[in-house]
């Protein structure tokens, strides 16, 4: 029998998925990895699909990895961001998307500003929606692909003990790391100035470290955020300097540790400031394995996500022998 | 799948002498082992295509190149499937190119796998020759693929499905007859 797993049409955080599902898309990723190392880099699943990155914020790296597993599975992609586009005409969210919709597109990838915006989209139109990073809240495909990463160098993610160092408070993707490593099993802390760590975090059974010496002390993974300029003109933190002083991770401080570190960050760094470039370039940083792990974790997200309904899948399973 | 009762059509030795037969006729059409890569379906495939190789390897006393292949990407029905079954691993070993390829995989029905399994190949490289090798044909074709070797062909009724247990997924290795509702 080929084993299964139940999905809903979108993907917006992880705090919606169980711990089974979670296990599922990383396992899917595994051999999606492979296909990113042939010389013909494309499988013909999604053949026929239309997708739509509708990014409302810029980015780079997860654009581009979405758009890569899109292509390496066929699909037809189109890219919308914010300038040159309507979006900048002031049409509204599920406008824009019902004209999309008109033009007959299958998913949406979507990052956008505010919180919730994915789940508002879900909600209004028949497509899949994708969360790529929506306002403070969740950023799914980040975590799922930092979690793929810990698995690949540890093994399992049950009992791991996973810091999150950094700006806390605004960061989408420790929001969604913390919901997947919890629901895994892992024993999660945070770290940053008291600014910038979200009053009861505590209430998730989320452990709270003051002082980076002591996370460093206690974790196996560190997974280091970057810290947004913005936020220092906001007045959480008095100066980058003093930031990297207390809270940079640098070598003279992974040298203390009682063990090795597994470094991650969801890029793009700020070298200097919290991670220096010895530990950026170091033995113990798989920072750039998350960027080819997020290829595979978006392939397989979209694989889960695409098309299909239950009742035909069961008549196709009567067909399964073939 | 409810199945109400299990008969057995080959037992363990049937199913080594069958392996054991299709392994030398390999080897003789084949005009020998060089050149050949045996490549099993993802999962009861793989299970099968160790076992020919081992027994190549025994007659041929030279190790044979093996993979897998997994063709859930490849299904023509891909879109219509609902909730997605997990994929096993791709191992293509090395390049294919003009070297002569061994399908191996438990039933041949529709030939629908089969079409699968010859799309993925051709996005490895240029195979001089492929092959199909299963160990029970069920007839029952969609599609113009026959089997170049067959460890036995096997009448199935309307209510009837094969099933071939291998060690690995199921810890014995037989072929059985069951009713199906």
């Amino acid at each position: 029998m080929t084993a299964t797993v139940e999905f809903g049409k979108d993907l917006t955080g992880l705090e919606r998925l169980t711990a089974e599902q979670i296990t599922a898309i990383l396992d899917v990723a595994e051999p999606f990895k492979e296909i990113s190392e042939r010389q013909i880099k494309k499988v013909p699943a999604l053949r026929g699909k239309t997708i739509v990155n509708l990014f409302y914020e810029p980015s780079t790296r997860t654009r581009v990895s979405f758009e890569f597993a899109e292509k390496r599975l066929s699909a037809d992609t189109v890219n919308i961001s914010r300038s040159g586009s309507s979006l900048q005409k002031g049409e509204n969210l599920v406008d824009t998307a019902r004209n999309l919709e008109a033009m007959r597109i299958d998913m949406v990838v979507i990052r956008h500003q505010s919180s919730g915006a994915a789940e508002f989209l879900a909600q209004r139109i028949p497509s899949n929606v994708i969360n790529a990073g929506d306002g403070q809240h969740e950023h799914p495909t980040q975590a799922l692909l930092d979690m793929l990463t810990i698995r690949d160098n540890l093994g399992s993610l049950a009992g791991r003990r996973v810091c999150i160092v950094g700006d806390i408070l605004h960061s989408r993707v420790a929001r969604s790391n913390i919901w997947g490593l919890l629901k895994l099993g892992a024993e999660v802390a945070v770290c940053g100035p008291p600014t910038l760590i979200p009053h009861g975090v505590g209430d998730l059974g989320v452990r709270v470290f003051k002082r980076v010496e002591e996370a460093i002390e206690w974790a196996e993974i560190l997974n280091v955020l970057r810290l947004q300029l913005e936020r220092m003109h906001a007045g959480y933190v008095p100066s980058l300097r003093e930031y990297n002083r207390v809270f940079g991770i640098s070598e003279a401080r992974l040298e203390k540790a009682p063990r090795d570190i597994l470094i991650l960050h969801p890029g793009p760094m700020n070298r200097g400031v919290e991670i220096d470039s010895h530990v950026a370039d170091g033995p113990h940083s798989v920072i750039l394995d998350q960027v080819t792990n997020g290829v595979a974790v978006r392939m397989a997200v979209l694989y889960l996500l695409a098309g299909g309904s239950p009742d035909r899948a069961e008549a196709a399973k009567q067909e399964d022998r073939s | 799948m409810p199945a109400n009762k299990n008969s057995v059509v080959m037992d363990e030795r049937a199913v080594r002498r069958a392996i054991a037969r299709m392994a030398r006729e390999i080897v003789e059409r084949n005009a020998g082992t060089e050149d050949l890569i045996l490549i099993g379906i993802h999962r009861r495939g793989v299970d099968l295509a160790d076992l020919l190789a081992e027994e190549i390897e025994k007659g041929e006393g030279r190790d044979i190149p093996r993979g897998s292949l997994d063709i859930t990407l490849y299904r023509d029905d891909f879109s219509a499937i609902g909730p997605r079954p997990i994929i096993g691993s791709t191992d293509i070993p090395g390049n294919i190119d003009d070297r002569s390829v061994v399908i191996v995989d438990d039933v041949c029905h529709t030939g629908r796998t089969t079409r699968a399994a010859l799309d993925e190949l051709a996005d490895f490289g240029r195979p001089g020759r492929i092959y199909l090798c299963v160990l029970i044909d069920r007839g029952g074709r969609e599609l113009p693929i026959q089997p170049d070797f067959v460890g036995r062909h096997i009448e199935v009724g309307p209510h009837e499905d094969v099933a071939v247990l291998v060690p690995r997924e199921d810890g014995e290795l037989a072929v059985q007859l069951r009713d199906v509702e």
